[in-house]
């Protein structure tokens, strides 16, 4: 028969529509509205995992988000695999395929289960204890088990093919939980008129409502309430009513991270809707109404399957027509069980309770469960469970005041239904940075001081009774839209109060039992109180010394029972013992959700100019250039890398290139104080350079250090064209408007970005001038009247530019500076009428080259943040007139000009074929004793096609005192020899710049 | 001649198509067409320039779809024009402000635009765009300098009733910014799931 635990009636699941999926292999049916819980318990299983550490068999604990054991591995198809799902919170849906985790050969036959048997040894501190000697071992022998060992679930190894979403979303109210707290808040506050939010974490809206059988709200069933309730929210349109959305994150200034599960619970997700959604919400107030949990008892086999949580047991009955057991055993200290136990009762099971407490410390639930025609045996204790993968029976005994246990009694069973009292879930307010503070009535850590603009309602604040936690909630709602409305309901009374209990009394032998405070981490009182013994006295010690609340589930169930324990045995008050921080995520979250979009092309935005079109049809490789994609090298067919370069760095010296320098960062800077703005900038004199002429100018920080450097035109008397790297454009405007405001608001300048207004078509080599020359109209290209380091205002086949007679070969070369949408063409037509020249696309890696044969440095390769001008040999740009610039200062720090600075030099090979590794470090004898003394390091290294031979730049200590002399350099295979040389390779004079 | 080659012919690096999707979410996605921008830089404003207002509050858009102005910080302002005018309008802009500390730089090769319509195209900027877009923070005629996921962008709602976004971006990221707002589009779920607000 099918679903031989589903009760013939009752229940929110939709019974006309039958559903289906597998847990290990095997056929699940169900109903639409069924949790994989729900279903499996439907169908008399219990028995869904192995524990962590003791490979115990474990069941289904809770009917919420705080699962601690029933942990699956859920595949919803290919890339679609996903471990560690609380069954009880995964939507059943045709088509799943669940399995269980943490055993091997199978679930019911697990090798793995001898670490029960061997528990002895895995005592609190096991690791730690364990595998500190010998050193060595470390590496090599124990880390590599433990990692083995450790975690809980297979990672799914394919890519994850889902769409996620982010959605950004403000609001004056969001009110987290739509239990009856919640939603009388978000009533409240929708009332006002103001923009309202409420998340809730199940697939219906409700909370503890959705399981409210026997109770009335204002005279009507309490579902009806809801289902009124519900359809005012939905019917007002400043609300947004999110279902299936866990808040999990509540960061700063009111900053709150949700994530929507979207489609995971429909068989067919059709369309483009994602995954799951990450919401950011910033709210102007928030209501924390996000319900509490139940504690379980602490008693010897209290982790069997078949025994769950008393509410929990409610849960099944009511929400879904489920019964957890034919022959229900309650154990409580307190009085909501009873509600369960009358609601099993109600539903036509066998039930029986006992609890702790004695009878006069009962309230009228005890009568009213009597009254019923259930055993209730008040003042027992629960001395341990029976059975190995289901429970069988409860072992229970009378307590006497003197804590003593009376005669055993055994209460055949097939589920139990425990509850130690209720925690506030008080997760969210400690992450806002609130302070909890201890309330000894309630035996619980509630919201006290808040940090942020919110309150708590509800159970999350330590109110259980329904009218009561309605009245708070809609005054949380109300008071958070700024309104003083108040609202009194009525409501059949709740069965509250409880009896703290931190392990139930026992006469076995404390040390010989096993009774599990932390039920995923498999965490025993004993193991807290061995942990106690041996001077852990704080809970964060206590906690990451036994592991205890650091499973997924955060200790939701176990936090206050660890606590307990620990305050017990070191004879203090709770509060004393302090609570552990709650830190994000509330429940675990998908790596997808956080990541949402950002991936593939949207990861990070690839820059690309607007040559680059043209570059891939010209078979280009690219590479990364901060977030540019720069074309590379050009090979033609057949030529690797090295060929490529060779050929495109000979066109160069010998006919043209043509190379896409587009992404050099350009800033126009602009205003009567221009030239003065400039010549505080940089290290160069500006106040006499001529409008048409070009400078190369070199910036430095305020610790001398240089920042950037790059050619700038002045245009007109005042306005500057000014050029910096590829990487530095936006840190060389933000360094410069940082000037402008803070230091020089009085210069009257403006900087605007034209990096991209502007492409730039680099035309290098003496064949230059005749390529362009027939397109260009409006200049003079003789060298007359256009020499080097110049720029000239014209057009290039009709479209207007700025051309500058710059060079980065030393080559005679231009650089079309053309508006970015016209660029293509005009890349094109200079293209065409060089053919008949031979002219050559090169890449960034001949213009490397290029330069380096010149010994022209690339800030960031040759400079890396410590290094002064000096040190590079451009002291000479430095304009010894200036009164300041920023960083002058700091060129006569001691350290500065001190002797010993590393300096650049070039390097050569013994041979000249060895092209020497960049990063490499410099020794002046190798057989010095280790550690030797480093020199410096190899900058920049290349074959260099025109020398014929390797060619190397590298900062040397007190380098250009060494020229001639031969130095070490390291290679993977040892030491080679250089000499050290003039970092300019080619062309010292420079008479081909200027051709 | 010269002008006009530099004001036709422009090679935009996204194609104007819009996406079909957009119908079906509610959101509309379009490239725009080559136009004419110009940054403004003045400190000390006249109440106008080339006939656009420079008093108006900071965030906020002047002129129409033809011609727009928007304010983006104490001295800084960008201003849209349609291609056939925008050297005109410029000339006009740089003639009033001569006497007065300036800068009128040309960035319309800088700037792309893309424009976002339709009823729900609040939920597609929100998809990476971290302001308050509701009716109160962002009404109609607002502009801003923002972000888009990883891109910075500049955000502008036209006049009228329906939400008719303009995201200007530089050139190099229209390609990041386009890709994230087709995403937005498509991750945001049939119309009608959650109410705009």
């Amino acid at each position: 028969m099918a679903q031989p635990f589903r009760l013939s009636r009752g229940g929110r699941i939709d019974r006309t529509r039958p559903i289906r999926f597998t847990f290990n292999g095997r056929d699940v049916h169900g109903f639409q509205g069924d949790t994989v819980a729900s279903a499996l318990l439907a169908e008399g299983r219990h028995l869904v995992g192995r524990s962590f550490k003791y490979h115990r068999p474990r069941g289904i604990l809770s009917h919420g988000s705080d699962e601690p054991s029933a942990l699956l591995s859920v595949d919803r198809g290919p890339g679609r695999i996903d471990p560690n799902n609380r069954a009880s919170v995964v939507e059943a849906r045709d088509g799943l395929k669940t399995r269980s985790q943490n055993h091997w050969p199978s679930l019911e036959h697990d090798i793995g289960a001898v670490n029960d048997l061997l528990s002895p040894v895995f005592v609190a501190g096991f690791y730690y204890k364990t595998f500190m000697w010998p050193r060595k071992f470390w590496d090599k022998v124990y880390e590599p088990f433990i990692r083995a060992a450790a975690g809980l679930g297979k990672a799914p190894t394919e890519a994850d093919p889902d769409r996620y979403a982010n959605r950004h979303a403000h609001c004056d109210v969001l009110v987290v939980g739509a239990g009856p707290a919640g939603l009388a808040a978000a009533l409240a506050a929708a009332r006002t008129g103001k923009r309202v939010i409420l998340a809730d974490e199940q697939a219906e809206p409700g909370g503890a409502l959705l399981h409210e059988t026997r109770a009335e709200i204002d005279g009507r069933p309490a579902s009806d309430w809801l289902a009124a309730t519900l359809a005012d929210l939905d019917a007002r349109e400043n609300v947004i009513l999110l279902s299936r959305t866990t808040v999990f994150g509540y960061y700063n200034h009111n900053h709150v991270a949700m994530a929507e599960r979207v489609t995971d619970h429909l068989p067919n997700a059709s369309g483009t809707a994602p995954r799951e959604r990450l919401w950011q919400v910033r709210a102007a107030e928030v209501v924390l109404a996000g319900g509490s949990h139940e504690r379980p008892l602490v008693f010897a086999d209290n982790d069997r399957p078949g025994i769950l949580l008393a509410e929990s047991v409610r849960v099944f009955v009511n929400r879904y027509g489920v019964a957890p057991g034919r022959r229900i055993v309650f154990a409580t200290s307190g009085a909501s069980a009873y509600t369960a136990a009358l609601d099993a009762k109600a539903a036509g099971l066998h039930v029986a309770l006992v609890d702790l407490r004695p009878e006069a410390d009962c309230g009228p639930e005890l009568r009213q469960l009597r009254a019923a025609g259930v055993e209730v045996l008040t003042g027992h204790t629960v001395i341990g469970s029976k059975g190995a993968k289901r429970v069988t029976g409860l072992l229970v005994a009378p307590v006497g005041s003197d804590g003593r246990c009376g005669g055993h009694r055994l209460l055949p069973c097939d589920c139990v239904g425990m509850s130690g009292g209720w925690t506030p879930a008080v997760h969210l307010f400690s992450q806002s940075r609130g302070k909890l503070v201890y309330d000894a009535e309630l035996d619980a850590f509630v919201p006290g001081t808040s940090a942020q603009a919110e309150r708590s309602a509800g159970s999350a604040k330590g109110t259980y009774d329904l009218a009561a936690c309605l009245g708070e909630g809609y005054a949380a709602g109300a008071a958070a839209a700024g309104s003083a409305e108040r609202r009194a309901f009525t409501a059949t009374p709740t069965a509250t109060g409880f009896l703290p209990v931190r392990a139930m009394p026992t006469d076995a032998n404390p040390t010989k039992i096993r009774a599990f405070v932390d039920f995923q981490n498999d965490v025993t009182a004993k193991d807290i109180k061995l942990a106690v013994r041996e001077g852990f006295h704080s809970i964060e010690h206590v906690k990451r010394y036994t592991t205890t609340g650091m499973a997924t589930d955060q200790g939701k169930t176990s936090n206050m029972n660890a606590l307990g324990i620990v305050a017990g045995q070191l004879d203090k008050a709770l509060p004393g013992v302090g609570t552990t921080t709650f830190r994000p995520p509330y429940t675990p979250v998908t790596f997808g959700a956080l990541v949402g979009p950002a991936r593939h092309a949207l990861f990070d935005p690839i820059r690309t100019t607007p040559i680059h079109g043209w570059a891939e049809a010209h078979g280009a490789l690219f590479e990364n250039v901060a977030l540019w994609r720069r074309a590379w090298y050009f090979p033609k067919p057949g030529e690797d890398m090295h060929a490529a370069v060779a050929r495109e760095c000979a066109a160069v010296r010998e006919g043209v290139g043509i190379f896409d320098a587009s992404t050099l960062g350009k800033i126009e800077i602009v205003g009567p104080d221009a030239a003065e703005f400039m010549n505080r900038l940089y290290i160069n004199p500006w106040l006499k350079l001529e409008p048409g002429r070009c400078r190369y100018g070199l910036m430095l920080k305020e610790d001398g250090y240089i920042l950037d450097d790059g050619v700038v035109a002045r245009v007109a008397p005042d306005c500057f064209h000014v050029t910096t790297t590829t990487g530095g454009a936006a840190r060389v405007l933000a360094h410069m408007e940082d000037y402008l405001q803070t230091e020089w608001p009085d210069l009257q300048v403006f900087l605007t970005s034209t990096t991209e207004q502007w492409a730039v078509i680099a035309l290098q080599g003496p064949k230059a001038r005749a390529v362009i020359a027939p397109l260009v109209e409006g200049i003079d290209l003789s060298p007359e009247a256009f020499p080097h380091m110049a720029m000239r205002t014209g057009t290039i086949c009709g479209v207007p530019i700025r051309l500058f007679r710059v060079s980065f070969t030393g080559e005679l070369g231009f650089e079309i500076n053309v508006p970015a949408d016209q660029a293509r063409a005009v890349w094109e037509a200079v293209y065409a009428a060089g053919e008949p020249y031979g002219i050559t696309p090169y890449g960034t890696e001949t213009m490397h080259v290029l330069r380096a044969e010149k010994g022209y440095i690339i800030v960031g390769q040759e400079t890396d943040g410590t290094v002064t001008p000096d040190d590079v040999g451009l002291a000479g740009m430095i304009a010894k007139a200036k009164k300041d610039f920023v960083g002058k200062r700091s060129l006569s720090r001691p350290d500065v000009v001190a002797a010993g600075r590393k300096q650049l030099v070039g390097l050569v090979t013994e041979d000249p074929k060895r092209v020497l590794d960049e990063g490499a470090q410099i020794v002046a004898d190798t057989d010095q004793p280790i550690p030797m003394t480093m020199l410096g390091h190899v900058t920049s290294s290349y074959w260099s096609p025109n020398c014929g031979r390797s060619i190397a730049m590298a900062l040397v200590a007190d380098g250009r005192a060494l020229q001639g002399s031969t130095l070490h350099v390291t290679t993977p295979e040892g030491f080679i020899s250089v000499t050290v040389v003039d970092p300019v390779f080619l062309d010292p004079k420079g008479e081909r710049i200027n051709a | 001649m010269l002008e006009a080659r530099y004001r036709t012919a422009r090679a935009l690096p996204l194609a104007r198509t819009a996406l079909p999707e957009g119908q079906r979410s509610g959101i509309l996605i379009q490239p725009a067409v080559a136009e004419g921008r110009f940054s403004l830089r003045v400190r000390d404003p006249a109440a106008a320039a080339g006939g656009l207002p420079l008093d108006r509050p900071i965030n906020t858009l002047a002129g129409d779809d033809r011609c727009w102005i928007a304010r983006l910080g104490p001295d800084e302002w960008l201003i849209g024009t349609a291609e056939a005018e925008a050297d005109h309008r410029a000339a006009a802009v740089a003639a009033d402000l001569a006497g007065r500390a300036h800068a009128l730089v040309d960035v319309s090769h800088r700037n792309v635009g893309i424009d976002v319509s339709g009823a729900r195209a609040a939920v597609a900027l929100n998809a990476g765009c971290p302001l308050d877009l509701g009716e109160a923070a962002f009404p109609a005629g607002s502009a801003t300098r923002t972000l888009l996921g990883k891109a910075e962008i500049v955000l502008i709602r036209r006049p009228g009733d329906a939400p008719r976004y303009r995201v200007e971006c530089w050139r190099s990221f229209a390609t990041y910014v386009h890709g994230f707002l087709t995403e937005a589009a498509l991750g945001a779920g049939p119309e009608g799931r959650v109410r705009p607000q």
